[in-house]
C-alpha cells in the first residue's frame, strides 16, 4: 500500500484508530444523557488552552488538555450549585472558549505556528511522534475508565436522580464523564477539528443505537464503526486531497444515513410482508381443524397444516386467528421495540 | 447534601430502632416546604401507604426520606440514621414515578436492573456471582425471567414498571419507598406487583408506598397515612383511610405535584438535578 510508505501518513493512521476507538466510548454516555452538544462546548473552551500553549511556548495539548478538563469540572460545578441553567453555562463556554481562544492566538509573536485552521478543522497529518505517545497515554486513561466505571456511567446518564436515591456519587461521575469528554476532545483536536470534534463522539453512537439490542452492544458497536469510520476517512482524504476532519464526519453522516434509512426500509417492509400474507389469508375460508382438508402437521407446540404445499402456521391476536407462513414469527418484538423509541 | 438535619444535636438519636422516624419534620425545595411538622413512625417491617391527592405532599415526604427534597426543619431519620448522614443508602430501595424506562441508547432489562445493585458493590467493584444472582433473582421475581436479554424499550408500560420494581428489589433492601407503582398500569402487572411485594414484606423488609388509591395493594399494606395539605390528617389501619384519601382529591387538584412529574419525565439530565427552580415560581 503506499498510503503506508510515508511516516507521516502511519502516524496520522495511528492517531486517527486511537480517535476513532475512543470518541465513541465516550460519547456514548453523552448521547443518552441527551448532552450530544457538551463536547462542542468543551472544544471551544480548548482553544483557549491552544492559545496559552502557543503564547507560552509550552505544548499546545498539554495546555488544551488543562483548560478543557477545568471547563469541563467547572460546569459540572456550576449545574450542580443550580444557579444557572445549564443552558446559559453552556453558551457562556462556547462563546467565552472561542473567542479568547481567537484572541489569544492574535497575540503570539510573529514566526509561531498559530494556524487556527488546523486546530479548528484537524491538521492529522501534522501529527508528530510525540504527539502519538500523548495520545496514546489519553487512549488507554479513557478506555481504562470506560471499562472500570462503565456501568456507574451509565446509571447517572440513564437516570440521574434514581442514581442520588441510592447513594451513587453523582457529581464525581458527572465530573468524570465531564473530564473524559474534555480528554476526548483535546485527542480528536488534531484529527477532526474541534468544530467538529462532537461529531466522531456522537454520530458512530447514533448508528450503534439504531442497531444494538442491549447498552454493551451499542458501546461496541459505536467503537467499531468510530474506528472503521475514522481510519477509512484518514485514508480517503488522503487520496481525495480534503481535509481529514471533514472526509471522516461526512463518512459517519452518510453511515448514518444510510443506516437510518435501511431500518426504516425494514421496518416497514417488514409490516407490508406480514399485512400481505395476513391479508391473503384474513380471508381463510376456514379455520384450519379436524377434516378441513387440509393436512395438518404437528409442529413443537402447535399444529401447522400443508396448504398447497407450504405450511400455514395459527397466529393467535386479539382479533381471532390468522395464518402465517411458517417460520415469519419469531422476529417482531424487536421490531416493535426499534418503532416505539423513534 | 440536601440533608440539613439537627440531629447533631440531639445525641440521644430516639430514631435509631426505626425504620422510619420523624419528629416535626419540614421538607421541601429550595426554601419553601410542602410537608410541614410531620410526626411518624414505622418500625422496621411495616407495610405502609401514604395516601394523599395530587400536591397533598406525599411524594415530598417520600422524597425527603430519600435525600431528594431538603429537610427545612425537624428530624427525619432512615433506617436509624440522620436522611442527610446515612451512609449506605443502597440499603434503602425506590422506585419513582416514571411510567416507562427512558434513555436513548438501547438497554436490556438485565442492564437496567444491574444498576439497581450498583450501590451495593462499591466504588469499583466488579459484579460478583453474589452480585448477578440477586440481579437474576429480581428479574424473575417481577416475573420477567423469559425476557432478561429484551431490550427494555420492547416491553409494555406495565412490564416496564415492573423492570423498576425489579432494580430496587435487585439491592436487597431494608426499606424500599414506592412512588405510584401501580397507576397506568395493567391489571396483570398489578397483580404481579402485589404478589412481589408480598413476598418482600414476608422477608421483613419495610414499604412505604406512595399512591393515590391503595387499592391493587390491598392485600399487603396494612397501615396508612394520608397527607392533606402537607400535614398528616389520618395515621391508623388502611381499612379505615379509605373515604379520607377519596375525599382529598377534589380540592385543589393539579398544583405542584404534578409539575414535578411532569419536569422528570422530560428528562433532560442538564437540568433535570434543579426541578427546584420552575418549581418555586409556581408555588
Amino acid at each position: 500500500m503506499e498510503i503506508l510508505q510515508y511516516e507521516f501518513m502511519q502516524r496520522a493512521l495511528l492517531a486517527s484508530l486511537m480517535v476513532g476507538l475512543a470518541a465513541p466510548a465516550v460519547g456514548i454516555f453523552l448521547v443518552q444523557r441527551r448532552l450530544s452538544l457538551l463536547g462542542d462546548g468543551l472544544g471551544h473552551v480548548a482553544l483557549v488552552g491552544v492559545g496559552v500553549g502557543v503564547l507560552t511556548s509550552s505544548a499546545p495539548v498539554g495546555a488544551a488538555l488543562v483548560a478543557a478538563i477545568a471547563g469541563a469540572v467547572l460546569i459540572e460545578l456550576v449545574r450542580a450549585r443550580g444557579r444557572t441553567s445549564g443552558d446559559v453555562a453552556l453558551a457562556v463556554l462556547f462563546y467565552g472558549g472561542i473567542a479568547g481562544g481567537v484572541v489569544l492566538l492574535s497575540l503570539a509573536p510573529p514566526g509561531q505556528a498559530t494556524n487556527l485552521d488546523a486546530y479548528l478543522f484537524g491538521a492529522i497529518t501534522t501529527t508528530s511522534a510525540g504527539d502519538l505517545v500523548a495520545f496514546g497515554v489519553i487512549t488507554v486513561v479513557i478506555l481504562s475508565v470506560v471499562w472500570l466505571l462503565g456501568q456507574r456511567l451509565y446509571a447517572v446518564s440513564d437516570d440521574e436522580e434514581y442514581a442520588r436515591a441510592v447513594g451513587l456519587p453523582v457529581l464525581a461521575l458527572n465530573v468524570v464523564l465531564a473530564a473524559l469528554v474534555a480528554s476526548t476532545v483535546v485527542l480528536s483536536m488534531r484529527v477532526v477539528g474541534l468544530l467538529l470534534i462532537s461529531a466522531l463522539m456522537i454520530l458512530p453512537s447514533a448508528v450503534a443505537q439504531l442497531l444494538a439490542g442491549s447498552f454493551r452492544q451499542a458501546l461496541l458497536l459505536a467503537c467499531g464503526i468510530g474506528l472503521v469510520v475514522s481510519v477509512a476517512g484518514t485514508t480517503a482524504s488522503y487520496y481525495t486531497g480534503t481535509p481529514s476532519g471533514g472526509t471522516i464526519v461526512l463518512l459517519a453522516i452518510a453511515l448514518f444515513l444510510l443506516v437510518t434509512l435501511a431500518v426504516a426500509v425494514w421496518e416497514a417492509t417488514g409490516r407490508r410482508r406480514h399485512r400481505r400474507r395476513v391479508g391473503l389469508h384474513a380471508a381463510h375460508p376456514h379455520e384450519h381443524g379436524e377434516g378441513c382438508g387440509h393436512r395438518p402437521v404437528p409442529h413443537d407446540d402447535h399444529v401447522d397444516y400443508d396448504h398447497d404445499g407450504h405450511l400455514h402456521a395459527p397466529h393467535r391476536t386479539g382479533t381471532g386467528v390468522h395464518y402465517d407462513e411458517h417460520g415469519e414469527h419469531p422476529v417482531p418484538t424487536r421490531v416493535e421495540g426499534k418503532a416505539g423509541r423513534s | 447534601m440536601t440533608g440539613r438535619t439537627l440531629a447533631g444535636q440531639h445525641p440521644a438519636e430516639p430514631g435509631r430502632d426505626l425504620a422510619i422516624g420523624l419528629r416535626g419534620a419540614s421538607i421541601g425545595y429550595g426554601d419553601v416546604p410542602v410537608v410541614q411538622g410531620v410526626d411518624l413512625t414505622v418500625h422496621h417491617g411495616e407495610a405502609i401507604a401514604v395516601l394523599g391527592s395530587n400536591g397533598s405532599g406525599k411524594t415530598t415526604l417520600a422524597r425527603g426520606l430519600l435525600g431528594l427534597a431538603s429537610v427545612l426543619g425537624g428530624e427525619v431519620t432512615v433506617l436509624g440514621a440522620p436522611v442527610g448522614r446515612l451512609r449506605e443508602r443502597g440499603r434503602v430501595g425506590y422506585v419513582p414515578q416514571r411510567h416507562t424506562v427512558s434513555g436513548a441508547v438501547p438497554a436490556t432489562v438485565r442492564e437496567v436492573v444491574g444498576v439497581g445493585r450498583l450501590a451495593r458493590r462499591g466504588l469499583l467493584g466488579r459484579p460478583t456471582a453474589a452480585d448477578r444472582a440477586a440481579v437474576a433473582d429480581a428479574i424473575d421475581a417481577v416475573g420477567l425471567g423469559d425476557r432478561a436479554c429484551d431490550p427494555v424499550a420492547s416491553l409494555s408500560g406495565g412490564q416496564q414498571r415492573r423492570v423498576l420494581v425489579a432494580r430496587a428489589l435487585a439491592a436487597e433492601p431494608e426499606l424500599l419507598i414506592m412512588d405510584e407503582p401501580t397507576a397506568g398500569v395493567d391489571a396483570a402487572s398489578q397483580q404481579t406487583l402485589a404478589r412481589v411485594l408480598a413476598e418482600v414484606s414476608a422477608r421483613g423488609t419495610t414499604l412505604l408506598v406512595v399512591t393515590h388509591e391503595a387499592g391493587p395493594l390491598a392485600g399487603v399494606l396494612t397501615r396508612a397515612v394520608v397527607v392533606d395539605h402537607g400535614r398528616i390528617r389520618y395515621d391508623g389501619a388502611l381499612a379505615g383511610a379509605g373515604p379520607l384519601a377519596g375525599d382529598a382529591g377534589h380540592h385543589h387538584p393539579g398544583d405542584a405535584e404534578e409539575h414535578q412529574g411532569t419536569a422528570y419525565r422530560q428528562h433532560q439530565p442538564w437540568t433535570s438535578s434543579r426541578p427546584v427552580r420552575a418549581r418555586d415560581g409556581e408555588q
